[in-house]
């Protein structure tokens, strides 16, 4: 006999048959454009229910068959996505004006009709999907890794005390979706701001045993425009991270070294 | 001779990233292909550990008895060879990884905890809270950032393989590419390229496998004479959370810090499970396997449940699900230990497993088979190495928790210095070394999908095959059903012809780029289908009813599937298997072996 999912298709039975969920339906809008120069447009869609959907199981659906609610043949929707268990970071997007994770957006959670937009602050792609390679070179600006010597065998690392593992664990959770920089007001092409995941970053490796052997180069990487100080404490970015970062923490926590590593700069020029 | 050999790895996750990382440290070029940008790979979705025969709970763990688990764990398959040394090398990864700044948990002092997982007896798994891939993945990806900030590796992201580029003596010399956003096809030049893409869980419709995980690369190989072997072993992970999307992992660290399988004692027993006394509990897997209890290898698990299930009725509520209860394990440990994957059923079920008993079942997961590779990681074609989950080295006929992120790391750290080396000693190609011939068949089989005007929407044919591979060829085999599926995936081959393309456009085309990735779906499917068929005895994951006991006079061989182009299907044969540590005996759980 098959394997789970059959309980999908049990379950889904059973709600019919106890809910009466027959017609149970879906309705999405979804903002699409052809590419980054193209016009946008909403298309409608009105689809089956089924148990335990997310938005992405929705437009896997709506791949299967794309016609919109106007009877109007379309295509399938493109939009970035991998794990489908919030930890790779691909899906996030726009979901009833809220940056968040499409994968972990159960429908039944949200009114209808549900509006998905791509993030808007970084380069169009394609319908829902987004550049988001800025947050990668801004992690080589901070230098965001361990300088190690080498993958040869040298032996054990150095200790680490479970309290230093407990506040450095949830630093490294980071999924680089980029929620935090989509909410941020700061975020703009003008005032090019990093963003508080790569700090949160610089907090990481500043806090590693080897690691911060490179923290005066990460901090001074963060003065000037563009860095730490165009923070303007909105705080949006702690509420909008799906794994919970510590965020504003990390900023008051990296601000500190970084005013302490501009004073002593000062006085040995 | 190549002056600076140029090696291509394909695939960022754990074992493209440490084969990278050995290229760029040895003054090698790099070039990285990534359909997703490398962060974002499925080595990211890994949970439980790492293992690593470190020995620091005082139990006289050995690498030796880690080879003995592994070999044992998977039915004395794997060839011993390779899997010898990578138990040898865990100790020093895992200390490599905590050089780079893995967070991994600690004890008191400051040194590495261990937990315990399946088919061992030993605390022998490093982990990082449950989401030890994640802090893996990113720790060799940080590493390979700074080689690119040094011009060591350059990265194509956003680029899908699409064929390896062979010259007129069958060598290759590169790869054909398609960026996934122009779509354009292109060919790269490299001396030596190394696949490292990964499972094939979408053969299988919905997996714990991330979209990515197609096969379509070794399948696009293997039609260009790669052998494939073992494809019919075929991990079906006993807990997993059912869902419309995809069937999501349920670590079995869950098991490995004290969670238990039950289900009532009672067929349709109406009380809520916290309600249920442990009188009216059925704890089977501890009842049936004393010694090993709820951390018996994934393949007798996952019998185990089918059984409970299918043969005594028991599932939950009549359904085919049973219970993994963490609940009487203190929360603030569950908490520091396996927080990530709480959160996971949290989000997607609603229900908090601190306060009740998780509701799992067996979903597909892993392939141990792959593309054949001799010791050194090269496949049959010269040139082309393979590493991770997308060759079949280390985990024979059942892979043992914890083993894949080990065996990425060693696969790929030993697939990079062994194609930097051969790629020192490759003569000149002879003409173009068949770039302009494989750009323009590839550019012809892309024009012939644009060109299609049939009426066959490409996603359901996709869930057609998934729906037949999950039913036939997963838990439970039998060679009438295995070929109710094989005849299926020819019907479906052939509606492949008159194949629809919604979307004709030339921008970001998902449904173009998943088109080419189902057809190799399709003819890899065949390959794990017949191999199944004709695999007539039970060892590991593979099991037939029909034929219940391993069969080592016939079968302790290695599968090996070559692509046959006239008849457009594959050709079998067997080969020895390496068993010169460690004589085959019988596989058993229900006591200390």
């Amino acid at each position: 006999m098959a394997v789970a999912e059959n309980i999908q298709n049990r379950e889904a039975h059973k709600e019919f048959t106890k809910n009466g969920t027959a017609g149970k339906r879906v309705k999405l809008e979804i903002k699409r454009q052809d590419g980054p120069d193209g016009k946008a447009r909403w298309d409608k869609f009105d689809i089956p229910w089924k148990p335990g959907m997310n938005v992405i199981s929705a437009m896997m659906d709506i791949a299967t068959d794309p016609v919109t609610v106007d009877g109007q043949q379309t295509t399938p929707i493109t939009y970035d996505s991998n794990c489908l268990e919030e930890i790779c970071g691909s899906c996030a997007m726009l979901i009833n004006g809220r940056a968040r994770m499409a994968c972990s957006a159960l429908v039944d959670n949200f009114e209808q009709p549900i509006k998905l937009e791509p993030l808007s602050k970084f380069p169009l792609v394609r319908d829902l999907s987004v550049d988001r390679g800025v947050l990668f070179e801004n992690l080589k600006k901070v230098k965001a890794w361990v300088p190690i010597d080498g993958t040869y065998d040298l032996g054990e690392g150095p200790r680490v005390f479970p309290q230093v593992q407990e506040e450095r664990y949830p630093l490294s959770n980071c999924i680089s979706c980029c929620c935090c920089m989509e909410v941020c007001p700061q975020f703009t092409e003008d005032t090019g701001f990093v963003g508080a995941a790569t700090i949160a970053q610089v907090r990481l490796f500043n806090d590693d045993p080897t690691g911060k052997v490179l923290k005066e180069d990460r901090l001074r990487a963060l003065m000037g425009d563009g860095g730490i100080q165009e923070c303007a404490f909105s705080q949006n970015c702690v509420e909008s991270c799906p794994k919970e970062l510590p965020l504003t923490r990390s900023i008051s926590d990296v601000s500190r070294q970084v005013i302490v590593q501009g004073l002593k700069d000062a006085f040995t020029i | 001779m190549a002056a600076s050999p140029r090696i291509i790895v394909v695939g960022g996750g754990l074992a493209g990233l440490a084969s990278v990382i050995k290229i760029a440290e040895a003054g090698g070029n790099v070039d990285l292909f990534s359909i997703v940008p490398v962060k974002r790979s499925h080595s990211v979705c890994a949970q439980g550990g790492i293992n690593a025969a470190k020995n620091l709970k005082g139990e006289g763990d050995t690498t030796w008895a880690h080879f003995d688990d592994t070999i044992y764990g998977g039915d004395f398959l794997a060839n011993q060879t390779p899997v010898k040394g990578m138990c040898e090398a865990g100790p020093s990864i895992i200390d490599l990884l905590d050089r780079m700044g893995v967070p991994f948990n600690r004890t008191p002092e400051g040194l590495l905890d261990f937990r315990r997982f399946g088919g061992t007896l030993f605390h022998r798994t490093a982990f990082a809270g449950a989401t030890t891939g994640q802090q893996l993945l990113y720790a060799l990806d940080e590493q390979v950032r700074r080689h690119e900030s040094e011009g060591k590796v350059k990265k194509y992201e956003g680029w899908e393989f699409l064929s390896s580029v062979l010259d007129n003596n069958g060598v290759c010399r590169g790869i054909c590419a398609m960026n996934l956003r122009t779509m354009d096809v292109r060919t790269f030049e490299a001396d030596a390229i190394i696949l490292a893409t990964g499972g094939i869980g979408a053969i299988f419709g919905k997996s714990t496998n991330s979209v990515v995980c197609t096969g379509s690369a070794q399948s696009a190989v293997y039609q260009q004479g790669a052998y494939y072997a073992n494809g019919e072993m075929i991990q079906v992970h006993p807990t997993s959370i059912p869902g419309e999307d995809k069937l999501r992992l349920m670590s079995e660290s869950a098991r490995g810090e004290g969670g238990r399988v039950w289900v009532p004692k009672k067929l349709n027993d109406p009380r809520p499970a916290n309600n249920i006394p442990a009188a009216d509990r059925w704890y089977f897997l501890e009842e049936w396997y004393p010694k090993y209890g709820n951390l018996v290898p994934r393949d007798v698990a996952t019998r185990a449940i089918h059984k409970v299930v299918y043969e005594h009725g028991l599932g939950i509520d009549g359904q085919p699900m049973v219970y993994l209860d963490l609940t009487h394990i203190d929360k603030e440990t569950l908490n520091r230990k396996l927080e990530g994957i709480l959160e996971i059923y949290e989000k997607f079920v609603g229900d908090d497993p601190r306060e009740v008993p998780m509701k799992i079942f067996p979903g597909m997961h892993y392939t141990m088979g792959g593309l054949w590779v001799d010791f050194q990681q090269m496949t049959n074609i010269p040139g082309i190495f393979a590493a991770g989950e997308a060759e079949y080295n280390y985990h024979g006929a059942n892979r043992l928790g914890a083993n894949s992120l080990l065996s990425c790391i060693y696969g790929g750290f030993q697939a990079g210095p062994n194609a930097l080396a051969y790629a020192k000693s490759l003569a000149a190609a002879p003409g173009d070394g068949g770039h302009s011939s494989e750009k323009l068949r590839q550019e012809e089989l892309n024009q012939r999908l644009v060109s299609s005007s049939g009426t066959e929407n490409p996603f359901r044919i996709w869930r057609e095959l998934g729906e037949s591979m999950t039913k036939n060829v997963t838990v439970i085999r039998y060679n009438k059903n295995i070929q109710e599926t094989d005849n299926k995936i020819v019907e479906l081959l052939e509606r492949f012809r008159n194949i629809n393309l919604g979307d004709k456009s030339t921008w970001a085309n998902t449904s173009f780029a998943f088109t080419r990735q189902l057809y190799n779906m399709l003819q890899l499917s065949r390959v794990v289908a017949q191999g199944a068929q004709l695999r007539d005895e039970s060892r590991g994951s593979h099991y037939k009813p029909d034929f219940p006991e391993r069969d080592d006079e016939r079968f302790l061989k290695t599968t090996k599937a070559n692509f046959a182009p006239d008849a457009d299907e594959p050709r079998f044969e067997y080969e020895a298997v390496d068993t010169q540590f460690i004589k085959p005996r019988p596989r058993r759980y229900d006591a200390a072996k």
